[in-house]
């Protein structure tokens, strides 16, 4: 819960960039942060969204780490190149995007590297906003072996056949009977992409397949309503959205420490 | 929302950004998040040099109507250049 610690408890954390080895055996850059101590500690892997690996998902990963979690962030572009976060994300669009298949690895080598930690408790969540949600569940339902996704406003997790591209070749929703770990959505219901239609869309797929899983559907927002430096922003949303992944989080993941 | 709308062509030409003047070899055209502007999603054009990093590239961000209003532009003033004879 937000701002719910101890003002005696000791809050040191440790941030920094370092390498790992990603799916396909190449080293990739990846933002890890943690708290101080020998934990043992939850872990997340964080799929940043497609403005790239930026400011904000450094700030995400330490506020999972203030929050008691291992938090890894792996440079989705780092194959692109390096520059301004803007500059390679703006490279990888003109690439034409990220790979379905390369993505999954990459998270997944992220998942198996938390877990090798000595610290860890050997629980990993995987979390995501935009399209680092529709990777975060496309991951966590054509790979499995997560202990919990959120999955924050992906957009293009149901797709028409028209939006399948050869980098995107299925639609995530049709990986569904995949998904062996709880799931939490949360969505604003003036976001475009997905519209509240394919959030039912998803629920109804989700619901065929009996698979847990909680939405959160906020009336006054829209896509992005966590980002406080864009106009999506709203405060409200985003503090109830903030204890909502906290809470599932905690409840998912920390049971095994 | 991410729209993957992305279009590349190839390009001749030069650029000047924040380091001076580069070749330009590839002309990007995209609709998707805007990052510099107050747009949700805009036109982004992006002027490169992919072999010199992602950094090589001027980026601008416009509205729709800005961009139509643009290609008109852009077509009103090729027409007038291949009237003039003038050589490129």
């Amino acid at each position: 819960m937000w701002n719910s610690l101890r003002t005696d408890a000791p809050a040191g954390l440790v941030a920094g960039v370092t390498a790992y080895r990603a799916g396909d055996g190449d080293l990739v850059h990846a933002y890890v942060a943690r708290p101080e101590g020998p934990g043992p500690f939850p872990g997340v892997v964080l799929a940043h969204h497609m403005p790239g690996w930026d400011e904000l998902y450094r700030e995400f990963a330490r506020r999972f780490a203030d929050h008691g979690y291992t938090a890894i962030c792996p440079d989705l572009y780092c194959r692109t190149g390096h520059g301004d976060p803007d500059d390679v994300a703006a490279a990888a669009r003109a690439d034409g995007g990220l790979d379905d298949g390369l993505v999954v690895a990459d998270l997944v080598a992220a998942r198996d590297w938390l877990r090798a930690l000595p610290t860890a408790n050997g629980r990993v969540g995987v979390f995501g906003t935009c399209s680092g949600g529709r990777h975060a569940l496309l991951a966590a339902s054509r790979a499995g072996g997560f202990d919990a996704v959120a999955d924050l406003w992906g957009g293009g997790v149901v797709a028409a056949p028209d939006e399948l591209t050869p980098r995107r070749p299925v639609s995530v929703l049709d990986y569904t009977a995949g998904l062996d770990a709880p799931l939490l959505g949360l969505f604003g219901d003036q976001d475009q992409h997905p519209t509240p239609e394919l959030v039912d869309r998803h629920e109804e797929e989700l619901r065929k397949h009996g698979k847990e899983y909680e939405f959160h559907r906020y009336a006054g927002a829209g896509h992005g309503f966590f980002y406080y430096h864009r106009a999506a922003y709203r405060p409200e949303s985003a503090m109830d959205g903030w204890a909502k992944v906290l809470d599932f989080f905690g409840r998912h993941l920390t049971t095994g420490s | 929302m991410c729209t993957n709308i992305s279009e590349t062509v190839p390009a001749a030409g030069a650029a000047k950004g924040g380091a001076g003047w580069f070749p330009v070899t590839a002309a990007n055209v995209g609709f998707d998040h805007a990052v510099g502007s107050r747009f949700d999603h805009a036109l982004l054009l992006d002027f490169a040099d992919p072999s010199r990093g992602p950094s090589a590239r001027v980026a601008v961000e416009l509205d729709l109507e800005t961009g139509r209003a643009l290609v008109a532009a852009l077509q009103s003033v090729i027409e007038a250049a291949e009237r003039s004879g003038a050589p490129v």
